[in-house]
């Protein structure tokens, strides 16, 4: 990321990044269409966040089109970034779009802050939106951006959640074709994931399937809801926040309003359920009633730790805050 | 060349009277005979299937096309514009419960009938009132796309000549029964196991290799899967497409057995497409004879057999009989 932002300030003429900590300036550059006085760390010659307006209205009208029609792919056309097609550039796209002054960004990858993906992600917005604050903490933030998990502590509704999304479309495991996937969507005709669940239920006496289980949107369209555990499903389920949904290489956008039906597909027989871990709490903050990863340790056995890491620094906090 | 109105003592059984797994399907229950007068009752309608003037043309098509083609012509290629008329101005009506044959050479335009009916291909003209859509108030043909996959999935079934047509192959064979299930909102594995074991035991297919893919089946037993697939939501009317083709006689004939039993104990109304005239004569009351994409010839299978009119269809009738 350092890199490819030193070789575009090098091609404008400006004077080289350092590649070190990134706290010294580049002040005092004006960025086209920033409100009110540019930050102390940003860069010189992009439009306020990074896309250009138009390119950010044309994402914002697919989101409105998404909103509206709940868990419906939304064709757009996704723009280049710095960062490569796969590497979320979908999820980014939408954080563009409708991050201004005064919000708080905060974004995680596979539950951790500090993943290189979302340090990256992070710094770019910073970088090249004046006014936007990131936090590490989801209680302050406005938006998140995440991939692959929903954080333990529950949203607020003045909270937006961008997911990217690898493959947006959940019928393509029965179906390889676009067009028929589309007409499949567009006459609600889902037979054939149902027998997929079916045959999966018949050999292996379960649904087998763990991240982006699919899901029943609102009654009428079936949706990935990208590849989160089972276990953060059930908080899409009228969440009182807005999930957006950005698949950059395949270009597709979808959204779950607030308080929108949110179903996973099952059968009376053999229901849902969210990953099970036997009882174990995380090793390190001691929570119960988390998601959990596991971890070697030095004896060459595993550990188990909470995978939002914020929320076990916070539980972890409070834990060392109740000892006497 | 539509087919005249049943006579009264006509061979077949009254029934429709066995229990639907979808109320769309029980609003056709008539007393027998169904008269003349019955059908003319306003708002009443008495066969299961009306098609009319049922015309589908690949190409772009031009004014000649219709009088420069057919049995008279011996081609369905227009001279004009190339186009190819697969079937024109086919009508017939199909009463509930009865059996109607459609025999032709290759090319004559008899899958095609079948094809536009259950909605693999779109005609071109004509129209077909199902009693199950709408009271049979409204063509099927101008169904929406979402209504004509509920006709498909609720009150029609086909059986193709290929397996791999029908079925896929790479989902075991209580899958594939399970899938028509599954589009009529079963969601108990149980329930739709129990349902399709049941049906497959009928189709004398082993209710141990429910769960084998049916690639690893022999081409009888695929077939015995499709109709098992066809009768899994007790549809008004199957289509049944010389589902007997590629099969050895003995096979054919158990086949055959199962679908007489079938005329027998569920009531339903089908259209028997074959090349064969053999097929017709043992399962259809009726039959329409079809050349060059025209129905040359229509009435009881009994007349057609004994007393054949059209010079095509003499060439017919006495080729089995050599």
């Amino acid at each position: 990321m350092h890199t490819t932002m030193s070789d575009a300030n090098g091609t404008n003429g400006a004077h080289h990044e350092n590649g070190a900590a990134g706290a010294q300036g580049l002040a005092a550059a004006p960025v086209i269409g920033a409100a009110g006085a540019p930050a102390a760390d940003h860069l010189e010659g992009y439009n306020y966040a990074f896309l250009d307006e138009l390119s950010k209205k044309a994402v914002r009208r697919a989101l409105l089109k998404g909103v509206a029609i709940p868990g419906y792919q939304v064709p757009f056309g996704s723009r280049e970034l710095p960062i490569a097609r796969g590497w979320g550039t979908g999820g980014l796209q939408i954080t563009l779009s409708l991050i201004g002054p005064g919000d708080v960004l905060k974004v995680i990858d596979q539950g951790a802050d500090e993943g290189v993906n979302a340090v990256n992600i992070r710094r770019l917005v910073e970088r090249t939106s004046p006014g936007v604050q990131t936090t590490l903490d989801t209680a302050d933030a406005t938006v998140i951006q995440t991939r692959h998990r929903i954080p333990e502590q529950p949203l607020r509704e003045d909270q937006v959640l961008v997911l990217q999304v690898p493959q947006p479309e959940p019928l393509r495991n029965v179906e390889w074709r676009e067009a028929e996937t589309r007409r499949m969507h567009a006459e609600a005709d889902y037979s054939r994931m149902w027998v997929a669940l079916y045959e999966d239920v018949v050999q292996n006496g379960r649904v087998t399937r763990y991240a982006g289980y699919p899901v029943l949107v609102n009654g009428r369209h079936i949706m990935a809801p990208s590849p989160i555990p089972k276990w953060d499903v059930p908080k899409l389920h009228m969440a009182p926040h807005l999930s957006l949904f950005g698949a950059g290489r395949e270009k597709r956008i979808y959204a779950v309003p607030p308080l929108t039906s949110v179903v996973p597909l099952s059968f009376d027989d053999y229901p849902f359920a969210v990953e099970s871990f036997g009882g174990r709490s995380c090793a390190r903050c001691g929570s119960l009633n988390t998601y959990l990863v596991s971890l070697p340790d030095e004896r060459g056995g595993g550990i188990y730790i909470c995978s939002d890491s914020n929320w076990c620094d916070g539980a972890l906090a409070a834990r060392e805050e109740a000892r006497p | 060349m539509t087919a005249q109105p049943l006579p009264a003592a006509q061979v077949g059984q009254t029934g429709h009277d066995h229990p639907h797994l979808h109320p769309h399907t029980d609003d056709q229950q008539h007393p027998h005979p169904a008269g003349a007068a019955l059908a003319s009752r306003p708002g009443h309608f008495a066969p299961a299937l009306r098609v009319d003037g049922l015309t589908k043309l690949f190409g772009r098509g031009c004014p000649e096309c219709i009088t420069l083609t057919g049995p008279e012509q011996e081609t369905n290629t227009c001279s004009v514009c190339g186009t190819l008329v697969a079937c024109a101005n086919v009508s017939f009506d199909l009463r509930p419960g009865r059996t109607i044959g459609i025999v032709g050479e290759s090319g004559s335009g008899k899958t095609t009938v079948l094809r536009c009916l259950y909605g693999d291909l779109t005609p071109t003209h004509g129209s077909a009132n199902l009693a199950g859509y709408r009271d049979g108030g409204r063509s099927i043909f101008e169904a929406s796309s979402a209504e004509r996959r509920r006709i498909r999935n609720f009150t029609l079934g086909m059986v193709y000549q290929h397996a791999w047509e029908g079925l896929n192959l790479r989902i075991s064979a209580g899958g594939n029964v399970a899938e028509r299930l599954l589009a009529a909102e079963w969601r108990r594995i149980g329930q739709i196991r129990e349902r399709a074991a049941s049906l497959l035991g009928r189709m004398e297919v082993p209710v141990s290799r429910m769960d084998d893919f049916p690639a690893h089946f022999s081409g009888g037993m695929q077939q015995r899967v499709q109709i098992a697939k066809a009768l899994a939501n007790g549809p008004s009317v199957v289509l049944l497409d010389e589902m007997t083709s590629g099969l050895d006689v003995s096979v054919q004939a158990g086949v055959l057995d199962l679908v007489q039993e079938i005329q027998r104990d569920e009531g339903v109304a089908m259209i028997v497409v074959s090349h064969d005239l053999g097929v017709v004569r043992l399962l259809c009351e009726r039959t329409m004879v079809m050349k060059n994409g025209r129905v040359v010839e229509a009435g009881l299978t009994d007349q057609i057999l004994e007393d054949p009119h059209h010079p095509y269809t003499q060439l017919l009738v006495s080729s089995i009989n050599a």
